[in-house]
């Protein structure tokens, strides 16, 4: 059995604006490991975005293969992505997109909502686990504008892991989010890491790649570096040496 | 992901924005309920108008010469009005007829002691009470020697009784219709207003013999024929008996000069009437109904809007095209199919009080429930289908990204 989650090979994207073409991605080739903590890093236009939503099976490539779980994706049509959206990955998105007026139980429990071969039984017990996994079991009945922006990140991030995805894709998880609410989401995510979680972040802020393990750089749609980082930072490590202050949750 | 579970989906989101869906239902609730409450108006219209017919009495058969047409033999001096033995004729030489009574109709001022009251007056046979079913309340009716001796009785129906003799008992006491005394024999029982709309109650009933010579003084040669079948089936061919009788006993007369009209030609046109009005209504509510569907679709689409990042985010965490679809449909379809239940409960109010205030006994038929909740249920479908349509095809990162 090999070790690989997902590989892509000369993966590009080309937009097409009126006459111009936007080549948004070239070729761009990856291998990710199970297991890996990944910071895929780069300015804006630089192409990480589109990367991304590619590897989340948003957006369908011009060119090129993805392989996820030994399936090949860019083969696949609507309908089948649906199911791998539902059952692979996991997303949590910067300003965190849970449903409205709708609790965070709930908004946990969707994905499994939509899985075809999910029992809705258990539905609650998963839903509560994933949330007890973030430590947020306790808000569990609360909306969404009753919950803080990490709290809400949390609920998020449950979300993302309720059906055991093969990876966790965050783009940007700690853009809304004050210094020590992202150190806190990020000690989450080195968390669900250290229990065996694959996860794979899109950030801009070189602070918080620092907790990932592998650094990957885009600029103008290709991978310009990708290297391990062997001293990553401790998140937990880092919200003791923070200074107290008062809205300690 | 299954049916159940996007049915729970929909009606979750229906219950986030209460006053919404409320607000959105209640074109359909407006729409339902009138059409159950017109309906059942209607229908109770329906019976209204056949209770009426069938307070003139059984199988009757009306006789009476057409004025229009016989106006130019008046005035020539012929004259063919009906007589009293045309009535005889009809009652001993056709089969089919179980009675027969000539009505004088006039009108006169009757008193009592102080009081004065004008009101119809009818001389009639005593079989004319059998003709049109009727008993009554107080004393009793006259009888075939009254008529044999041109006695002078009457009976009053109900509210001459109540207009003119108020709490006293009208029974035996004497009355003056136009200034000549009349022993009251009977109060007949109310029978409440007619086909024509006239209240059947406000009339003196005497003999024909004493209201021709007594009342009318011999001039009075206008009047009608009542005759009764005795079945239901034999009132046609005692129509065209009766015609052919007529036509036999005034030479040279054309077949427009009488008519002969019975109960259930009165009843057919009074139902075609009261049926045009039912019609009229029910589109009036149909058309509400409609409004009500264009309003779910324009509440739809702004829905649909309003959550295009809800939508973004459900596909993204797996749901389908398919899944949306039958989301937004079952949406709309559960607004309308509520909204006709509620409509149901409100219409069958409305009714109720329409029986209460007009004393109308209204039912409302298990068939316009039917047609109320399908007909929401149709529109539900179909004009969710668009909103929804538009819904399922989102662009997943443009929703996603949508501001």
């Amino acid at each position: 059995m090999t070790n690989t989650l997902l590989t892509t090979k000369s993966l590009s994207k080309t937009y097409i604006m009126g006459d111009i073409q936007v080549h948004a991605l070239r070729h761009v080739n990856l291998e990710v490991q199970k297991g890996d903590f990944i910071a895929i890093m780069g300015a804006s236009g630089s192409g990480k975005t589109t990367f991304m939503n590619l590897l989340g099976c948003l957006d369908k490539p011009s060119e090129g293969e993805y392989i996820l779980d030994d399936i090949p994706v860019h083969q696949m049509n609507e309908d089948d992505l649906t199911v791998i959206r539902n059952q692979k990955i996991g997303y949590v998105f910067q300003s965190f997109y849970l449903l409205p007026r709708t609790t965070a139980l709930e908004n946990v429990e969707l994905p499994l909502l939509y899985c075809r071969k999910c029992s809705l039984h258990d539905r609650h017990q998963k839903a509560i686990k994933a949330l007890e996994i973030v430590n947020i079991a306790d808000r569990a009945k609360h909306y969404p504008n009753q919950l803080s922006g990490g709290q809400q990140q949390r609920v998020a991030i449950a979300r993302a892991i309720v059906n055991d995805p093969s990876f966790i894709l965050a783009d940007e998880p700690t853009g809304n989010l004050d210094t020590r609410t992202s150190i806190e989401v990020m000690a989450v995510f080195q968390q669900l890491h250290a229990n065996g979680k694959t996860i794979v972040l899109v950030t801009h802020e070189p602070d918080i790649a620092q907790y990932a393990h592998r650094h990957i750089t885009f600029k103008d749609g290709r991978i310009i570096s990708d290297k391990l980082n062997t001293n990553p930072k401790h998140a937990t490590q880092d919200l003791l040496n923070l200074p107290q202050t008062d809205e300690e949750a | 992901m299954s049916l159940l579970g996007i049915i729970r989906i929909a009606l979750k989101s229906l219950t986030r924005n209460k006053t919404r869906t409320f607000l959105t239902m209640l074109g359909i609730i407006i729409g339902v309920a009138a059409v159950i409450a017109m309906l059942a108006i209607g229908q109770g219209a329906q019976k209204i108008v056949e209770d009426q017919v069938n307070s003139m009495g059984t199988n009757v058969i009306m006789v009476y010469s057409n004025f229009s047409q016989s106006a130019v033999r008046q005035a020539a001096g012929g004259g063919n009005l009906l007589t009293i033995q045309d009535a005889e004729a009809i009652r001993d030489q056709l089969d089919g007829v179980l009675y027969t009574s000539p009505v004088y109709n006039s009108w006169g001022q009757l008193k009592y002691e102080s009081k004065n009251w004008r009101t119809g007056i009818m001389g009639v046979d005593a079989d004319y009470f059998f003709i049109r079913d009727m008993q009554t309340s107080a004393g009793e009716l006259f009888y075939r020697s009254d008529v044999e001796n041109g006695a002078k009785v009457c009976v009053i129906g109900k509210t001459v009784a109540d207009n003119l003799f108020g709490d006293i008992n009208p029974v035996g006491k004497i009355i003056r219709i136009r200034n000549i005394p009349f022993t009251v024999t009977g109060v007949l029982t109310a029978k409440g207003q007619s086909v024509m709309g006239n209240d059947q109650d406000d009339a003196v009933i005497a003999p024909y013999t004493t209201v021709y010579q007594r009342l009318l003084g011999h001039r009075w040669r206008n009047m009608m024929i009542m005759v009764s079948a005795v079945s239901r089936d034999a009132i046609h061919i005692v129509q065209q008996d009766i015609m052919d009788l007529l036509q036999a006993r005034h030479r040279g007369t054309t077949s427009e000069e009488f008519v002969v009209s019975s109960q259930t030609d009165l009843a057919e046109t009074a139902n075609s009437v009261s049926h045009t009005m039912t019609i009229l209504l029910a589109s009036i509510a149909g058309i509400s109904l409609l409004v009500g569907g264009i309003g779910i679709m324009n509440i739809m689409l702004v829905s649909v809007t309003e959550r295009v990042k809800e939508i973004g985010i459900r596909m993204a965490v797996g749901a389908g095209k398919r899944d949306v679809l039958l989301q937004f449909i079952i949406e709309a379809m559960a607004i309308s199919i509520m909204g006709g239940i509620l409509g149901i409960l409100l219409g069958f109010g409305a009714a109720r009080v329409v029986s209460k205030i007009m004393d109308w006994n209204i039912a409302v038929t298990a068939w316009s429930i039917l047609l109320s909740v399908g007909f929401s249920m149709s529109i539900g479908i179909f004009f969710g289908w668009y909103p929804a349509k538009k819904a399922a095809n989102l662009n997943l990162i443009d929703a996603l990204r949508y501001e």
